[in-house]
């Protein structure tokens, strides 16, 4: 007994310890400042190219044509920007819900997933922005077809996940479960949605920058205000470093605004991202 | 059990002994068709109230089957299930199971999971939210018992294979079931944890008196633990033989390397040794 004790034991601390363990601190550091240098260096490149090529402005604007215009129209920016990240979200909202309804709808019911999966295949096949005049047509231009424009985009990865995370309930706990009496409402409840909880976050922060292209992609096309608008007209009137300046804005967008849901992410379903490490660590599948 | 009974040809125990799990000639078919496979034919076993049944024989046997159908979980194509004189046709609500597989859940910490039945469970479902307190102790003492005292807080994915499968035994018994159906439940072990685990069982067998069913290959693993030994067929499944363990308990390590104890597992291993000769040779 006190052997096989010891030895759990020893398992069990060497599992809690490992976080503890001395960190290698030098290529922590290198691998927190990998993203920046890589990101500094293409911005050297950039600029020593236009110089050496001298490439025209309106063709590629330098780095430094672009900070310049990005600072001159700023807070016309702040103003645009503010609009897609509102119909982004408000979009990502309404994706957040009905793909999830969807997901648990196909997860759970096998008719459900016969039903309406070609239907999902199909949708999900057709370009969105094909669809944004059709909305101009119902809705006008502006907010409304932005928003549901973000909502097609990024309401797909989240059922699909939400889906496959119902999926993955071992049967032998189903079996377990049932054996006890419990419905399979209990067995959703209990199993099935806490199971695709991480894939359901997984989702979010794919969905998130998915919805933002939707948005931008609407305003492209019928809108008064938004990025998406601000550059159409600044390439109208040969602005290329103001367009420059837009997409700079929505890229940096799209890493803000992931990191969020990243950082959402293993915040909620730490569970899951440690038995992941471990089941690697084991070397197993 | 009064001395070594020779194996008898027969799976059935005597009719009238107060048998709390009948089956009474089962088959079981899976799939329609060409594609239909038996899985079990004509397999009769009674379960005394209180016994330890283990359940031996080749692979692909239809033993986890048998599991199925005690449980309610699947219905015999032809025959009769009867639990505790009941014909099973739902669910059992009463049965305790452990796998291989110890199927924790990861973002339960051991005391919640183990007391994930009582969840769901009459009475204690109802019960639960008012006497928490009353059932977690019950809990905690049912992880000391099997030396888990004080790993209640630690999550799965901070146990070994050993300590998960001990946990997943005290979820099989928290709310106290009178059936016990166990599939292969240490076969993922190492053989010292194994036997370590053996004892636990035994032990807390002993102590509460359910009746087990025990689906296992290891013909030690059944020697050690089970009053009856049921030797099953090749697919399609049913009971070719059965031993009686004459051995008193409690068990210890050192009984199973006493020549009588080897002995009946080497006969039954010659058992079933002819049993997957018959299943080479209709296969041919």
């Amino acid at each position: 007994m006190s052997q096989i004790d010891q030895k759990i034991d020893s398992d069990a601390s060497d599992l809690v310890l490992e976080p503890d363990a001395p960190a290698p601190s030098r290529r922590l550091v290198t691998e927190n400042s990998a993203p920046w240098l890589i990101a500094a260096g293409t911005l050297v490149v950039w600029q020593l190219a236009v110089w050496v090529f001298s490439i025209k402005r309106f063709v590629l604007p330098a780095p430094t044509d672009i900070a310049a215009s990005l600072w001159k129209w700023k807070e016309v920016i702040l103003m645009h920007a503010g609009q897609t990240l509102y119909t982004t979200l408000l979009g990502f909202a309404f994706a957040v819900v009905g793909g999830m309804l969807l997901g648990v709808a196909v997860g759970y019911s096998r008719v459900m997933y016969r039903a309406l999966y070609p239907i999902l295949i199909a949708f999900n096949s057709v370009p969105k922005v094909a669809i944004v005049p059709i909305l101009v047509i119902w809705f006008g231009i502006g907010t409304i077809p932005a928003v549901i424009t973000a909502f097609m985009l990024s309401f797909f990865p989240i059922a699909v996940n939400v889906a496959a995370g119902l999926a993955t309930v071992e049967p032998e706990l189903e079996d377990v479960l049932r054996s006890l009496g419990a419905s399979r409402r209990t067995i959703l409840f209990k199993v099935g949605l806490p199971r695709s909880l991480p894939y359901f976050f997984a989702s979010l922060k794919v969905a998130i920058t998915l919805a933002l292209v939707g948005s931008v992609i609407s305003e492209t096309i019928a809108s008064n205000a938004g990025i998406g608008y601000l550059m159409l007209n600044a390439s109208s009137r040969f602005d290329v470093p103001l367009v420059f300046a837009g997409l700079i804005v929505v890229a940096a967008m799209g890493v803000a605004i992931y990191a969020v849901f990243a950082a959402v992410e293993t915040r909620t379903t730490g569970w899951a991202v440690r038995g992941q490490t471990q089941r690697f660590d084991a070397g197993g599948g | 059990m009064a001395i070594a009974e020779p194996v008898t040809g027969a799976g059935a125990a005597a009719p009238g002994r107060d048998a709390f799990v009948e089956i009474d000639t089962v088959s079981l078919a899976y799939g329609s068709g060409p594609s239909r496979t038996l899985a079990l034919r004509g397999a009769t076993i009674n379960v005394r109230k209180g016994e330890f049944v283990a359940v031996v024989g080749p692979s692909g046997c239809g033993k986890s089957s048998l599991m199925k159908l005690v449980t309610g979980l699947m219905r015999p194509t032809v025959g009769s299930v009867r639990v505790d004189g009941k014909s099973v046709d739902g669910p059992l609500k009463i049965a305790g199971m452990a796998f291989q597989n110890p199927t924790l859940l990861p973002w339960r910490n051991t005391l919640k999971n183990v007391m994930l039945p009582l969840e769901i469970v009459d009475p204690h479902k109802g019960r639960l939210r008012a006497n928490r307190k009353e059932y977690e102790e019950r809990a905690e003492r049912l992880l000391d018992s099997v030396g888990l005292k004080g790993f209640g807080n630690r999550h799965p994915w901070e146990l070994s294979g050993g300590m998960q499968q001990r946990a997943s035994l005290c979820r099989a018994l928290i709310h106290q079931p009178d059936l016990l159906m166990l599939d292969e439940p240490f076969a993922a072990l190492d053989a010292f944890t194994r036997e370590e685990l053996w004892a636990v069982l035994q032990k807390l067998w002993m102590e509460e008196k359910f009746t087990v069913i025990l689906v296992t290959h290891d013909l030690r693993e059944a020697v050690y633990l089970a009053e009856t030994i049921r030797i099953m067929s090749a697919r399609p499944g049913r009971i070719v033989a059965t031993r009686e363990v004459p051995f008193g308990f409690p068990r210890t390590l050192d009984d199973t390397f006493k020549p009588e104890f080897v002995d009946i597992v080497h006969e039954l291993r010659e058992h079933i040794g002819r049993e997957r000769t018959t299943q080479q040779a209709v296969s041919q």
